[in-house]
């Protein structure tokens, strides 16, 4: 079979593969992670890489950037046409491979100029040259359509702003193949379109481009072609013109879906939450970062809270949940009782649980085991004079493992080593076994697998059956869309508008929550 | 993830034995190891005379590695821990020598002198956010200068007989042997009605004949080591606290709500504090508890040497640091054992005895002990990077 790049005609150049990476079989002890995977993306073209997560799809991209050195692998990589072999990352970067994670890796004590530069600081003499550097800094900042000063610290910038910085590293480093890892999990809907015009431009300038994404609709939006993989094997590589969403879903999952937001008409009971004219305040800056809040959330409800990042809804949240540092103004009600929540404790003793949008930093503690995360929050329940019985704590655990269909090897693994699909399915655990009365989900499927998702949703719903008050944050709309009875749309603090399950739309909620008219 | 679903695959084998920590038993076998090195190049080592000596002097460092871990499983330190020993012990020798206090009076002020030392430093790092590392290094000054005034800079000796013999007296042969068969008692029982537990929950137990020999190796140990205290003068008084203290907080920290509170806030303070577990309150009570156990170790000491110095304790807090660290606790927090700790210290102890028997130089003493403290630490890490591989 002629090898396509040696195919040179006037107008070969589109068609020449700017990496092949071809049989790549990656063994761990006792598992093959991949199976004699070809991946082959061309020059100027958005390439996106999907499938559930554990099929392999970053395991791929680690060998891909020297992660995983020559040797640990067996298989072949070619890029623009060269056999290459790489020893580490710098060897990868200096071939003209940059990555952007999915968990971001900057500094977060350093400035994003220093971030953007770090390693590759403009040095005359030894000396770092500053004013370059944030000169050159700003000017990247400027093409991912960032207008804050490059002598910005990492901390003061939201997760999403981070993640642009990521991209501006990343572009930098003039890469010419570039890797985008779940890019548009932390973005909001303007910082994708941000995103989008970046990669049309680079596609137009002959990068490659690897599009690592979970999000059909930006798939089908931005991708040339598609690459299924399963289970460590590549399934299929399809055009996008030929395919559709459907299909490529199917392929993933390897059957057909058919519903995949499973909305139940519920009988709604009393007023579980009433949040009257509720503020909370900056816990430093003299502002409000929510005014004049009302909500009510009813027994078996699932309130939708929408919104663009930044609108106040985690704060919201965390403030409810007594674990917001700012001061918070208004009234809270729960169960017909007004009620003061100044900490965690007081939260959870009255019937609040709140499952946290960062689930690594603040859900988990990632070097204790299934059952010790599990118990965390109603170690009390199980335990007499502070002597925790730990026969009851296994069979709890167990017991919820087996609700939620965990998979994990055993109780005693340290979650930190699970998918992040399962290490939220711990982190839901932990909140059902403290028996809430309300559940605050804060992005609940965040970053995790279809399936997994799938499984969370119906959780939902069987708890909005027992009569337990759900109140959903997401920035998925499909996702706040199919699974609401009632949406609530947040920007700049306040609620702008309620819009009942048949009334919304994509449309009426994006333009509420974008102030749009 | 790719992994976790084959061994999914795997039937549910369980391991035959049970859960074996193996990190600790790496340690117990290389305190064995240095233990038959001391002995092959001086036989007096492994003499009961110089075993007994050795846990003697070990139980100092030994009763504050036993707070220390707790501290720095949950991401602080205490360096004021030698400090709160030469103080604490110099308040005991004022009131037995100076003021002529009974026995019982003398303990009960120098633990609650310990206890508010720490009570005082636990809430400024809890409550007031002054980081554990500066509040202590300031207290490691504060407290031995007030030594040093309460004292007036003297040795101030101890008369009271009774209080000598907390450090310094020996249990009977028959009481010894009493106490071993109790242990062993309580050792059978307690296993026994672990296991009749789990079963009534319906969880598989290790097999009998297993668990069975695992008594009769732990009896035994027991039982050679009354047998060898007893041929020279019997179990020493400190040991038994040692002992006691290692059961209670080992007990703590693995048992109770407390303890596990303390590795949660170590592994991650903001996960832990979302599960609504006080931050504060349990940061405060980790300094009480070195606090209190400084001034049980200052009570040893004092004892021992019959006096109260205004040197005394001086750099203990490292010696407790490094026997941790030797047992495994981990300085980033969330991890660490009591048992490792007290492991750490015999190896250090050993060390110090197993060198000065030999008649090795002090300026060696020190250059081995600094070696071994890295070298310790390095050997675990490189094993830890191997199994995440």
């Amino acid at each position: 079979m002629p090898d396509p790049y040696f195919q040179h005609d006037t107008t070969g150049v589109k068609r020449m593969y700017a990496l092949e990476m071809i049989n790549i079989t990656k063994e761990f002890p006792g598992v093959k992670a991949l199976d004699r995977v070809s991946f082959k993306v061309k020059k100027g073209e958005i390439h996106a890489l999907c499938g559930e997560n554990g099929a392999g799809k970053s395991t791929l991209m680690k060998v891909l950037s020297g992660l995983y050195p020559t040797g640990t692998y067996d298989g072949e990589i070619r890029i623009d046409g060269k056999p290459v072999s790489f020893r580490n990352i710098v060897d990868a970067e200096q071939a003209g491979i940059a990555i952007i994670h999915q968990e971001l890796a900057l500094v977060k004590e350093m400035t994003v100029g220093e971030n953007i530069f770090l390693g590759r600081e403009p040095r005359k003499f030894g000396v770092i040259q500053w004013d370059q550097l944030y000169y050159e800094a700003e000017t990247w900042l400027k093409k991912v359509g960032l207008t804050i000063s490059p002598q910005t610290k990492i901390h003061s910038l939201g997760i999403g702003q981070q993640q642009l910085v990521e991209i501006a590293k990343a572009l930098a480093k003039q890469a010419n193949i570039l890797i985008l890892d779940e890019p548009t999990a932390a973005l909001t809907e303007s910082e994708v379109e941000i995103l989008m015009g970046i990669l049309e431009q680079l596609r137009a300038q002959g990068v490659a481009c690897i599009y690592i994404s979970h999000k059909m609709p930006e798939v089908f939006r931005l991708a040339d072609s598609i690459t299924v993989l399963r289970d460590g094997k590549s399934i299929a590589t399809l055009s996008r013109a030929e395919t559709n969403e459907d299909e490529v879903v199917a392929l993933m999952v390897g059957r057909e879906l058919t519903e995949r937001y499973p909305y139940v008409k519920k009988t709604l009971g009393h007023v579980v939450l009433e949040v009257k004219n509720y503020s909370v305040w900056h816990k430093e800056k003299p502002m409000k970062i929510n005014d004049s809040i009302h909500i009510t959330v009813r027994a078996g409800e699932i309130v939708g809270i929408a919104g663009l990042m930044g609108a106040g809804r985690t704060e919201l949240a965390m403030s409810l949940f007594g674990a917001y540092e700012g001061k918070a103004e208004g009234q809270v009600w729960l169960e017909g009782k007004q009620v003061h929540i100044r900490s965690v404790q007081d939260a959870i003793r009255s019937g609040i649980a709140l499952v946290t949008e960062d689930r690594k930093r603040l859900g988990l503690i990632l070097g204790m085991d299934v059952k010790t995360n599990t118990t965390l929050a109603s170690l009390k329940n199980i335990s007499r004079l502070q002597v925790i019985n730990q026969n009851e704590e296994l069979k709890w655990s167990q017991k919820y493992v087996d609700e939620l269909k965990t998979k994990t090897a055993s109780l005693e693994t340290a979650v930190g080593t699970l998918s992040g699909g399962n290490q939220q399915k711990v982190v839901l655990a932990k909140w059902l076994m403290a028996k809430p009365k309300l559940l605050i989900l804060d992005e609940p499927t965040r970053g995790i697998d279809v399936g997994a998702k799938y499984e969370i949703y119906h959780l939902m719903n069987k708890l909005a059956k027992e009569g337990v008050a759900i109140m959903m944050i997401s920035s998925e709309l499909p996702e706040i869309l199919g699974m609401s009875d009632r949406i609530y749309v947040m920007r700049e603090g306040r609620i702008v508008k309620q819009l009942s399950h048949d009334e919304a739309t994509q449309e009426n909620i994006m333009m509420a929550a974008t102030g749009g008219e | 993830m790719e992994i976790k679903a084959v061994i999914e695959q795997q039937p549910k084998k369980k391991n035959v034995f049970g859960k074996i920590d193996i990190r600790a038993y790496t340690m117990i076998g290389a305190l064995i190891a240095i233990w038959i090195f001391f002995g092959m190049l001086n036989e007096t080592f492994l003499s009961a005379r110089n075993l007994s000596n050795l846990f003697t002097q070990m139980s100092v460092t030994a009763i504050l590695a036993i707070g220390m871990v707790l501290v720095i499983v949950a991401g602080h330190i205490d360096l004021s821990v030698g400090s709160i020993v030469g103080l604490t012990g110099g308040v005991a020798a004022i009131l037995s020598n100076w003021m002529g206090m009974p026995t019982s009076v003398v303990i009960l002020c120098t633990l609650l002198a310990g206890a508010l030392v720490g009570l005082v430093q636990g809430w400024l790092v809890a409550y007031r956010a002054i980081p554990a590392f500066i509040v202590t290094l300031g207290g490691m000054m504060i407290f031995r200068g007030a030594l040093m005034g309460i004292t007036k800079s003297t040795t101030i000796p101890i008369f009271d007989a009774q209080f000598i013999a907390l450090g310094s007296a020996y249990f009977t042969d028959v009481f010894g042997i009493i106490l071993a068969a109790m242990a062993v008692v309580a050792l059978f029982v307690s296993t026994f009605r672990k296991r009749k537990s789990r079963q009534q929950y319906g969880f598989t137990v290790s097999p009998l004949p297993f668990e069975l020999t695992k008594l009769f190796v732990i009896s035994a140990l027991i039982l050679v080591f009354v047998v060898t205290m007893n041929s020279y003068k019997g179990i020493p008084f400190p040991i038994i606290f040692v002992i006691a203290l290692a059961l209670i907080f080992s007990f703590i920290a693995t048992k109770t709500t407390f303890g596990r509170h303390v590795y949660a806030i170590g592994g991650n303070v903001e996960a832990a504090r979302l599960s609504g577990i006080n931050i504060q309150l349990h940061t405060m009570m980790l300094f009480v508890f070195t606090g209190l156990l400084s001034a049980i170790a200052a009570l040893v000491l004092t004892a021992r040497l019959s006096s109260a110095t205004i040197s005394a304790g001086q750099m203990y807090e490292l010696d407790a640091i490094a026997a941790c660290v030797i047992g495994g606790t981990s300085l980033m927090g969330g991890s660490g054992t009591i048992i490792g700790a007290i492991i750490g210290a015999m190896v250090m102890t050993s060390l110090d005895n197993g060198m000065s028997l030999l008649g090795m130089e002090t300026f060696w003493q020190y250059i081995v002990k600094g070696s071994i403290l890295i070298l310790a630490v390095w050997i675990d890490i490189a094993s830890r990077k191997r199994k995440t591989n």
